[in-house]
């Protein structure tokens, strides 16, 4: 038990499952799985199905934490690239032959590339002001999560665009094997970079230059190099959240798509045990954390929280989380629990 | 009050940290209308003297007055009312704020009655120009300081220090960041405040600066007081044999090595230096060859050392890998053509605090295959376990954070790293440096046999008696320059003569 609890992963986990309890107990039908035209339903499904793009999102703004630095312009990139891949997609209704289909402006395989590409693009943007100029990594985010608000909105008129064409949708509602494609896509993404930092050794690198940039430096790594091409993963991964996004609510919102989503990363990143002094970090632990922040938004709607009061809820218990999973905070708190009976009895 | 009375006396000025006697029963006095130097090596005292004087620290025993009168400053605001001002190192300025803020920062002058809450920003940026006027220097306060060079962020200090009233300036290595003009004129103005009767203290590491400006030289020793001298009387060989603490004899030159380098060039650099920090310089290292590095804190050896190894860029010379020219322009460059290096800062260049043993020693090996052809943990661990036994490195569990291990053996394991990379070429700056005597001796050793084995190494320390027992041949440097090379058979007196030499 005792080895257990040291386990970098046992707080996260131990939230995520008293989360789910929680709900357990004020729905009893939280576990219940239908089989329906053969894909399976239910409230587990749909919180997979739901963090998704935030556990995309997460696992990107992990590695760049890592290396010290941090992404706060993942959502407004999480928008353009929705946004370049509906425009790029765009669909309409063509009777062809008596024949009814669906017809894109581009081919989709061109549109989601284009989209992913601009992503890295905004990636590299981030990573070449922070790693090349010396930019402090907050505010050279900080232009593009201003900019590429606007950008999104310049790409869509500022309107909402909506999507016509079915196999886009595939994405963020599609099912395979019965369970919500978006999820193979996370999983996917997740199982690439694990091996990418296990299997090479960039895992080490990142870490060495999160520790100590000056001795990662003189030990001969590249740490410029790897900033940068950290940040363009990070942006790359916003890109796919955004596809997933954009396809779920078949249309691209420029104003609003990702609103508000790099303070959901960061705060992933944080609960699944990455200090954002940069260093070690945990990739599970993201995706757990992830998975914590998205139950909690379900939990909080289940069991009938007013939604004028849920943000307020929401930020309660991530507040108490937070605390539990310092190990300053849970010895104080033992201290208060153990002292008066070290006191011998009253 | 005649220029020559005493301002500042200290009698018997001791103070004790942890145990370690870093000022005892010293002595000390300064008059007004002379620049007095305050000499001495590493650790002999100057910091915490200054420190003593300027109230960061109480003495532990021993006296202070100023003009004959006892004085206690609790702190270094209290000695800057008592009209001590210091102007330290560092520049402890703020580059945020304009020149005029930071010559009154926590004195604004107010707009009426003393207190009242409105600045008087005219009144402060009259008052700031008249001040830097006395130093010469004519420039907008209402700039930001950060806008300005760093000599004359440096005036400003000295411009802020005498805005309090100053009778005595203590001054902290005033030129380290300095360029020959910005001295110069660094200088003028020390001299027109000397003839004010203002009482100047300095402290450089820069002989020949030392001896332009000083009329009296005071010279610590392990925290005692060696003397006081006039300049003028004080020849640079006696000053550094009054620093050094011996009486080298000439006679410990020996004769027998004729330090023939032993295996081809692997390095030679022509001209290589940077702007700023390194005048030109001739090295070349053989291979199986320790060259030394002879000279004083601010010398220019680290700045060779960083040159080197492509840490920083020069922009004069060349540089040849067995004959052939090379640009290193990052250390991994550096890495690629066999190059080592263990950095001066040991904590902050050297080790990753948060990673394991094992990942810090395999660090610069993995670095140098790259990210796709990874190093197995067993290959690491069996990396690490083969230096740790041959270097001696007590460290019970591999994977624990080298953080936790003792200084001594942080610095083995950053050798390790280097020795995993089967280096041909490897520079230690300052190795020894705050590790214990056994560690020193080990390292030392373990660096004259990788030189047996074919390594060439260049070896820098401020401990002169190391770099002459374990160097084939020593390259002095002074004040950013080569000033010559000697055979490794010299004595450490020989080096310092040559250090003094034109001083």
């Amino acid at each position: 038990m005792n080895s257990l609890s040291r386990h970098r992963l046992f707080w996260p986990f131990l939230t995520l499952a008293l989360l789910l309890a929680a709900n357990a107990i004020f729905n009893p039908g939280f576990w219940q799985l239908q089989w329906r035209d053969g894909h399976l339903y239910g409230n587990v499904i749909d919180i997979l199905n739901r963090a998704a793009p935030l556990a995309l999102v997460a696992l990107g703004m992990t590695l760049v934490i890592a290396t010290r630095g941090i992404d706060i312009s993942v959502g407004a990139v999480v928008a353009i690239a929705a946004a370049v891949a509906a425009l790029m997609i765009g669909g309409e209704l063509v009777v062809k032959n008596g024949v009814q289909t669906q017809v894109s402006r581009f081919p989709m395989g061109l549109a989601i590339v284009a989209a992913l590409a601009v992503a890295a693009l905004c990636g590299l943007w981030n990573g070449l002001l922070v790693a090349k100029v010396g930019m402090q990594p907050i505010i050279a985010t900080l232009i593009l999560m201003v900019a590429g608000r606007g950008v999104a909105q310049l790409l869509t008129g500022g309107q909402i665009i909506t999507v016509y064409y079915a196999p886009f949708f595939f994405l963020g509602n599609g099912f395979l094997l019965g369970l919500p494609f978006a999820v193979f896509i996370a999983a996917a993404v997740w199982g690439v970079l694990h091996l990418l930092m296990t299997r090479t050794a960039l895992g080490l690198f990142i870490q060495s230059i999160g520790i100590n940039p000056a001795a990662a430096r003189v030990a001969g790594l590249h740490e410029r190099l790897i900033t940068v091409c950290v940040y363009v993963f990070c942006g790359f991964a916003a890109g796919v959240a955004g596809l997933v996004i954009s396809s779920n609510v078949k249309s691209a919102d420029g104003n609003n798509a990702g609103m508000l989503m790099e303070l959901d990363a960061i705060l992933a990143v944080t609960l699944g045990g990455t200090a954002l002094t940069g260093g070690r970090f945990s990739l599970a632990g993201s995706v757990l954390g992830a998975l914590i922040i998205q139950t909690l938004t379900s939990t909080i709607y289940s069991i009938g929280v007013p939604p004028e009061i849920n943000m307020v809820v929401k930020a309660a218990v991530v507040f108490v989380v937070m605390l539990l999973q310092s190990a300053e905070f849970r010895a104080a708190l033992r201290g208060l629990v153990v002292r008066p009976a070290a006191g011998g009895a009253p | 009050m005649s220029l020559d009375a005493v301002v500042l006396e200290a009698r018997g000025l001791t103070r004790r940290f942890t145990g370690v006697l870093a000022l005892s029963g010293v002595d000390f006095r300064l008059r007004a209308g002379e620049v007095h130097a305050l000499m001495g090596q590493n650790g002999a005292g100057k910091s915490t003297l200054i420190k003593v004087l300027t109230g960061v620290y109480p003495p532990d025993a021993g006296e202070l007055r100023l003009r004959g009168e006892p004085i206690r400053p609790g702190s270094p605001a209290a000695a800057q009312r008592l009209g001590i001002s210091t102007v330290y190192q560092e520049v402890n300025l703020c580059p945020n704020l304009s020149v005029a803020e930071n010559i009154f920062a926590g004195r604004y002058p107010r707009k009426g009655a003393t207190g009242a809450w409105r600045i008087d920003w005219q009144r402060m940026a009259a008052q700031s120009r008249a001040l830097l006027a006395r130093l010469n220097l004519d420039i907008d306060v209402t700039r930001l300081l950060s806008s300005y060079p760093v000599a004359v962020q440096q005036m400003v200090a000295i411009a802020r220090a005498l805005s309090v009233e100053a009778r005595v300036l203590i001054l902290d290595e005033p030129t380290s960041s300095l360029d020959e003009q910005e001295v110069e004129r660094l200088f003028a103005v020390l001299r027109q405040l000397r003839g004010e009767g203002m009482a100047i203290l300095f402290v450089t590491h820069f002989l020949e600066q030392m001896y332009a400006i000083s009329d009296r030289i005071t010279v610590l020793r392990n925290g005692e007081r060696v003397g006081e001298y006039l300049a003028a009387e004080l020849p640079p060989a006696a000053l550094i044999t009054a620093m050094v603490g011996r009486e080298l004899s000439a006679a410990a030159g020996r004769n027998d090595s004729s330090a023939a380098p032993t295996g081809a060039a692997v390095l030679e650099a022509r001209g290589v230096g940077r702007r700023g920090q390194l005048n030109p310089v001739d090295v070349t290292l053989h291979r199986g060859e320790v060259v030394g590095v002879g000279g004083l804190l601010g010398s220019g050896r680290t700045e060779l050392a960083r040159l080197l190894f492509g840490l920083d860029r020069s922009d004069s010379g060349e540089l040849r890998i067995d004959g052939k020219a090379v640009r290193f322009d990052s250390p991994s460059t550096a890495i690629r053509h066999g190059l080592g290096m263990c950095p001066e800062e040991r904590k902050h260049e050297g080790i990753i605090g948060d990673l394991s043993v094992r990942e810090n020693i395999a660090l610069a090996l993995q670095a140098r295959l790259g990210v796709w052809k990874v190093l197995s943990r067993a290959r690491q661990q069996a990396i690490a376990e083969r230096y740790v036994r041959t270097l001696g490195i007590v460290v019970a569990d591999l994977d624990s954070p080298i953080a936790l291990l003792s200084g001594g053996n942080q610095q083995k394991a950053v050798l390790a790293r280097w020795l995993a990379i089967d280096p041909r070429l490897l520079i230690l700056d300052e190795p020894t440096r705050g590790i214990d005597v056994a560690a020193k001796l080990e390292i030392m050793n373990e660096i004259l046999a990788l030189a047996r084995g074919g390594l060439a190494v260049l070896f820098i320390s401020s401990e002169m008696d190391e770099v002459v027992r374990v160097s084939d041949r020593i390259l002095v440097l002074r004040d950013r320059s080569k000033v010559g090379e000697l055979p490794g058979s010299s004595s450490e007196q020989a080096v310092y003569h040559l250090i003094a030499a034109g001083a």
